[in-house]
């Protein structure tokens, strides 16, 4: 890199004072408008585009390295159980399964830890093809009805659910609160069961400012057609903190949301018994339901992509950088010459 | 009167009769009718009657004074209103002002098309896919009961599907809305102002003598400085000083004058024979050659009073009272010298010139001229009056002046002075004695560069006065259309059977440093044209004189008189057409021949054209053959041709190559093809504004056309071009993200970020850094734009705002935004976003897809950046940390305000590795194709500037 500062400054002083007495029109000196400020002019030269390339292999792979091994360490245990949750004879119409209240939606799993699983043990429910992101669905809530108790009416944003039949407001109101999912697990490990805490699964932020600690559910779930989970019309929203993570809405239509903690570590091989409730409705649409068990690392989640794609890139660049210093040993350029250039051979007529 | 620009001084007086009219009493009784022409256009012809007590008296321009004139030497005029308002000659003289713009611009409008036609794509796919969708929510198996499709709105209704799609197609236009930078014309209009700036600031381009720096007058045409590819440049005031210098006269047959022009050292140089021999002897010269302007005339046989002893003294006693008496100068007298106010620069030199031999012009009146001079009976100088009888008047179809005086020995002269040609064919028998010699004189006078004129004389008796003079004021006060040629057909009669008394020759001294400049704007690949009213000869030698010409070019001269058609000119006129126009075909055939046989070889051919035959080969039959010949040619120079010629010659260059053209000027004659060309550059200089008022740009010397063109054409051109191309660049990396989350949400238009980050995306965090590039960015420094001008072969053929480049940023911005939307998607999506297991939502997605976007685009401007100075760093990386600044403080406004955007980075950014890490990652990713395509080409295909900016770096 070449760094040039303008060494020109002193040089007009003289004469910008003398033009001053004249009162010329003269234009004033500065580095600024006569485009002479000091300078890097950055050159892809070979060095740099070797050492750049060879630097970004260098830095990329060590973090590549380190987020893959973060990666595996985490541990992921995941069930689909929409599926094998439905009984035997009802599969072939398993919407009227789902939307008979009379069956029996109890299921129970049995799922072997494939290795060490220690505390705390993040427990979501991962549904998939369920279009959280869907432009009508986002918009179908009302941030200052779940905020404060007096815009209790502020539910236009939320139709279609917004009010009864009677045009009372529902609270909280909209088709995000009113589709919450409403699937419920139990554990158990060796016929002990395994708590699993559902405090401080959602954003700090959303409790404290989002959802207030004086509105309470009204009217909810109290329409015609019951979409998920009720809430107990006793405890304010800024505790429903299952309502609240349902509420920070997915970007993509596969998501997981945290479902609680299992704070005991989980030894290899260990069989867990899951009692479902499977209440949710995914089968009118064709969606997937999982339940994931995980542990986490600084990086989060088990995603090899980040680290794979870290090392592909720099192992690339490194890959790069080599080809270039070899073209550049065995085939040096001459910098600057004109005659290399395609441009010269069809150059206009006059020349020195 | 400022009204055709030239500022110097027009001689207006009242009839006679009307001059004993001096005091508002005196217009009690004055009655009188004025009977004159419609309102027109014409400055310079007025024709009109005054009826006064029952006689006619013819009113002239003399007796005019046009709108927006200003009285000098004059305290008041009573005057009567003949035309106001819009009848006035000025106002009828007004042209629109032409509306130009510039290349780049007009294909910069053919992108905004292709990006509204991607724009209606992409929303109609969108739509599509969103209509079939939304009318399978209902079906079976696919009924998305959370969404209430039962129960929607007409935006999504699945009943009307149509209609929703429709709806969607709205809101997507919406939503897509920042693919059109609308910015960008604000930020274009911004860039260029500053631009413009800098050209008024350059100091390279400030005239010390004239106090004149270079002026942009208008900001939109910077950038099409940098493609010029033809420039047609007038001859008088542009290549030359438009100061006359009296330097040769030839009188009574003998030569006289020392000094040597331009043309000639040039000349020397070229051949470059004793050159160093004479140096000394010119610059003994130069000593007192400044110290009278206008005069640069040494001979002892004339100076200091020596002219007496001349052999022809008589003769050269009259050709200097010719040169003193026949011309409309006015003397300014201060204390004891004597300047003048001439309307042309010629007549000031002639009149110096009187002055500085002997014969010193000192006052004039309306009915006389005084002069000082030197008797040669008396043997002293003594003050002699010439009673002023008539002046018949200069104009361009005439090519000649004269005045009738009566002396004090009561004699009539005729005093005629003109164009060597018309005068040569008004002699009398006596008058030719010194014809030859003169002929001969002049002939190398116009070799040498120098502007040639006749001077002559007649005597004249009583009575043919008498009677020439009543047809002549017959012909003066009549009205109708042919007025003037009435008029000069009068004037014709009295000026025959003239005495020859010699020749002038004056020099058009080049301006300072007009060779070397024509020599770099040739090395760029410049065409130069010269469009001048001059003689061939001298149109020629000024060719030569500023290296237009060389010595080892081929002249192709296409021309009228040669045998044929003068044996030619008794037929009929249409014949004498066709005849002419197949000769001028031939000539442009043979010329085209001979042009092509000899490509490949290096000679280089100039094309000299006159007006006559340039008239025939515009005609449309040849206008074709005979452009593309004038293309083939290095230079073409057009001689003897009118102003409207100039701007035909400009509008056909223009249309023909479809390259852009430079038209370069200063005076009014200038003003069509300043108009008519896509730059207009006025010279700044003696003969008025005028023609910088109607330029783009006006500079105050020609030779600062080089760095104008060379060096901030170079600069703006790049400069805009790649600002446009970024801008483009960026609009669709940001806006293919959104378009790629649309699509994985139904396509329901529903965005990817908060609504406030992307109004701020064009405002706040992309936009100063693209001005900083528009502004500031420079590949070389303005001496290498000057050492090598080839670079500016880069504009011409327009390779940073070449359809590949445009559509390649524009694939680098979906590229950018594909990379970042999946990259993205994959990295933080689904598994925990930190170690306390919380997982991304929208809100997270959008945050650090926004940064990266912000991220990507700021640090691409930066690779592309080939000049960094404080301003390009402080704008690139603060718009980047304006944006994390912007996300804190947007987080802390209330939830209701912010939504999405509820303290997302604090809270679930700052302190997850995921976010950094990825951002990190995609950045790099993101830059990568652009990087590696850039290496590769500088590395393999380097183009002329990364060599050239390379062998730079090699030599420092």
């Amino acid at each position: 890199m070449n760094s040039k500062a303008g060494s020109t400054f002193g040089s007009d002083g003289a004469t910008d004072s003398s033009a001053a007495r004249r009162n010329s029109k003269k234009p004033k000196y500065s580095k600024f408008t006569q485009q002479e400020l000091p300078a890097c002019k950055p050159l892809l030269t070979p060095g740099i585009v070797i050492s750049t390339f060879a630097l970004i292999g260098i830095i990329f792979i060590p973090i590549g390295l380190a987020s893959l091994s973060a990666s595996e360490h985490v541990v992921e245990l995941v069930d689909r159980y929409d599926a094998d949750c439905v009984p035997q004879h009802l599969r072939d119409d398993k919407l009227a399964f789902i939307q008979n209240s009379q069956t029996n939606k109890t299921c129970t799993r049995r799922l072997i830890v494939p290795k060490q699983m220690s505390s705390p043990i993040q427990v979501y429910y991962q549904l998939d093809n369920f279009y959280q992101n869907h432009r009508r669905y986002v918009k179908s809530r009302s941030d200052k009805q779940l905020k404060s108790k007096s815009s209790e009416r502020e539910t236009k944003t939320c139709e279609p659910e917004g009010t009864t039949g009677d045009g009372l407001a529902i609270v909280p109101c909209g088709l995000i609160a009113w589709s919450l999912f409403n699937d419920t697990y139990s554990f158990s490990a060796n016929s002990k069961s395994l708590q699993v805490n559902k405090k401080d699964i959602a954003w700090q932020s959303d409790k404290k400012h989002k959802f207030g600690s004086d509105v309470y559910p009204k009217n909810f779930q109290s329409g015609g057609l019951i979409g998920g989970a009720s809430l107990n019309a006793s405890i304010p929203l800024s505790e429903q903190e299952d309502l609240i993570v349902w509420m920070r809405t997915a970007a993509l239509p596969t998501f997981r949301k945290l479902y609680g903690r299992i704070e005991v570590d989980l030894e290899a091989n260990e069989e867990i018994t899951v009692v479902i409730q499977n209440n949710y409705n995914t089968y009118s649409f064709g969606g997937k339901k999982k339940l994931v068990l995980s542990t986490t690392s600084w990086i989060g989640g088990k995603n090899n992509f980040l680290g794979v794609a870290y090392l592909t890139v720099g192992g690339l660049c490194l890959f790069l950088a080599m080809g270039f210093i070899l073209l550049y040993v065995f085939k040096p350029r001459t910098l600057g010459d004109p005659s290399y250039l395609s441009w010269n051979r069809n150059a206009a007529g006059y020349s020195n | 009167m400022n009204l055709d620009g030239e500022t110097n001084l027009k001689r207006k007086q009242s009839l006679q009769i009307t001059s004993s009219l001096t005091n508002d009493q005196s217009f009690q009784k004055f009655k009188a009718l004025i009977k004159c022409e419609d309102p027109n256009d014409k400055l310079y012809s007025f024709i009109g009657t005054m009826y006064f007590n029952g006689v006619q008296y013819p009113l002239s321009p003399q007796q005019i004074l046009l709108r927006d004139s200003k009285l000098r030497n004059t305290q008041y005029v009573y005057g009567i209103v003949i035309f106001t308002g819009h009848d006035t000659k000025v106002m009828q003289n007004a042209m629109d002002p032409p509306s130009k713009r510039s290349n780049v611009e007009r294909r910069m409008d053919k992108i905004i098309y292709l990006l509204f036609t991607i724009l209606v794509v992409i929303a109609s796919i969108g739509s599509i896919f969103f209509g079939i969708k939304t009318k399978g929510e209902m079906s079976e198996g696919n009924y998305m009961w959370y969404l209430r499709p039962d129960k929607s709105s007409i935006f999504f209704d699945p009943r009307r599907a149509g209609l929703a799609a429709f709806c969607h197609f709205l809101t997507s236009l919406m939503l897509y809305g920042c693919l059109i930078p609308i910015s960008l014309y604000i930020s274009i209009e911004i860039v260029k102002v500053l631009q413009s700036t800098f050209i008024n600031q350059d100091q390279k381009m400030y005239c010390e003598e004239s106090d004149k720096p270079a002026r942009a007058r208008t900001s939109n045409l910077n950038e099409e400085l940098g493609q010029v590819h033809t420039i047609l440049s007038d001859k008088t005031g542009t290549l030359t000083c438009n100061s006359m210098e009296f330097v040769k006269c030839s009188i009574g047959g003998v030569a006289y004058g020392s000094g040597s022009t331009e043309a000639e050292k040039s000349y020397r140089k070229d051949k470059e024979i004793n050159y160093f021999e004479l140096k000394p002897l010119s610059s003994g010269f130069n000593g007192y050659e400044r110290l009278v302007k206008g005069f640069n005339f040494y001979d002892d046989r004339l100076m200091n009073g020596q002219w007496v002893k001349e052999p022809h003294s008589e003769t050269v006693q009259m050709f200097f009272r010719v040169l003193a008496i026949c011309h409309t100068a006015i003397p300014v007298v201060e204390s004891k010298s004597v300047s003048y106010e001439a309307e042309s620069p010629d007549e000031a030199a002639f009149v110096t010139t009187a002055r500085e031999l002997g014969f010193e012009f000192f006052q004039r009146t309306q009915m006389s001229i005084s002069l000082h001079e030197f008797d040669l009976k008396i043997g002293r100088k003594v003050i002699r009056t010439y009673k002023l009888l008539n002046i018949l008047e200069f104009s361009s179809a005439r090519k000649r002046m004269s005045v009738i005086v009566r002396t004090e020995e009561d004699e009539l002269l005729l005093f005629c002075k003109g164009a060597d040609g018309v005068i040569f064919e008004k002699l009398s028998k006596d008058g030719q004695v010194f014809e030859a010699e003169t002929k001969c004189h002049i002939n190398e006078y116009s070799e040498a560069g120098l502007r040639t004129l006749a001077v002559a004389y007649r005597k004249l008796t009583e009575e043919e006065y008498r009677i020439w003079n009543e047809e002549f004021l017959a012909a003066k006060s009549s009205v109708n259309a042919d007025h003037d040629m009435i008029v000069d057909e009068a004037a014709e009669k009295i000026e025959k059977d003239l005495i020859l008394l010699g020749a002038t020759g004056v020099e058009d001294r080049l301006q300072k440093g007009v060779p070397e400049c024509i020599n770099k704007l040739a090395e760029a690949g410049i065409k130069i044209w010269i469009l001048t009213g001059d003689k061939l000869e001298t149109a020629v030698n000024i060719g030569f004189a500023c290296h237009l010409l060389r010595k080892e070019m081929k002249n192709i001269v296409i021309k009228l008189d040669t045998p044929e058609i003068s044996v030619l000119k008794d037929g009929d006129k249409e014949a004498i057409k066709m005849a002419i126009n197949e000769r001028i075909a031939n000539q442009i055939r043979e010329a085209q021949s001979q042009v092509s046989s000899s490509k490949g070889s290096s000679v280089s051919f100039a094309l000299i054209i006159d007006g006559n035959s340039l008239a025939y080969a515009l005609s449309s039959g040849l206008e074709n053959s005979f452009l593309d010949l004038a293309v083939d040619c290095a230079s073409v120079i057009c001689c003897r041709i009118s102003p409207k010629q100039k701007a035909l010659v400009t509008r056909l260059v223009k249309r023909r190559t479809r390259k852009t053209t430079l038209a370069i000027g200063d005076g009014a004659n200038d003003v069509g093809m300043l108009q008519e060309a896509d730059i207009g550059v006025g010279i700044s200089g003696v003969e008025g504004m005028q023609a910088v008022m109607s330029s783009d740009f006006a500079i105050a010397q020609f030779r600062f056309l080089e760095r104008l063109l060379l060096v901030h054409g170079h600069w703006c051109y790049r400069r805009i071009a790649a600002m446009i191309c970024y801008f483009f660049y960026k609009n669709l990396a940001f806006g293919f993200t959104l378009f790629w989350f649309e699509a994985h949400a139904l396509f329901s238009a529903q965005p990817a970020y908060n609504d406030w980050y992307i109004s701020f995306y064009n405002v706040a965090f992309t936009s100063l850094p693209v001005m900083a590039l528009g502004v500031f960015d420079k590949d070389v420094s303005s001496a290498i734009c000057l050492k090598f001008p080839s670079l500016h072969q880069d504009g011409i053929r327009n390779i940073f705002f070449s359809w590949p480049r445009i559509l390649g940023w524009m694939l680098n911005g979906i590229i950018t935004a594909t990379i970042i939307y999946y990259f993205t998607t994959n990295a933080i999506l689904d598994q925990a976003f930190r170690s306390d297991g919380r997982v991304a939502g929208s809100e997270l997605l959008g945050a650090t897809m926004y940064t990266c976007v912000v991220w990507a685009v700021n640090c691409q401007l930066a690779l592309y950046l080939s000049y960094f100075t404080w301003i390009q760093h402080l704008l690139i990386w603060g718009s980047i940390f304006f944006w994390y600044i912007f996300l804190v403080i947007y987080g802390f406004f209330p939830p209701t305000i912010s939504t999405t955007a509820y303290r997302v980075f604090l809270e679930a950014c700052v302190s997850s590795p995921l976010y950094w890490l990825s951002s990190l990652f995609i950045v790099v990713a993101a830059l990568l194709p652009y990087f590696s395509y850039l290496t590769f080409q500088t590395m393999f295909f380097p183009k002329y500037h990364h060599s050239i900016q390379r062998a730079k770096t090699g030599d420092s």
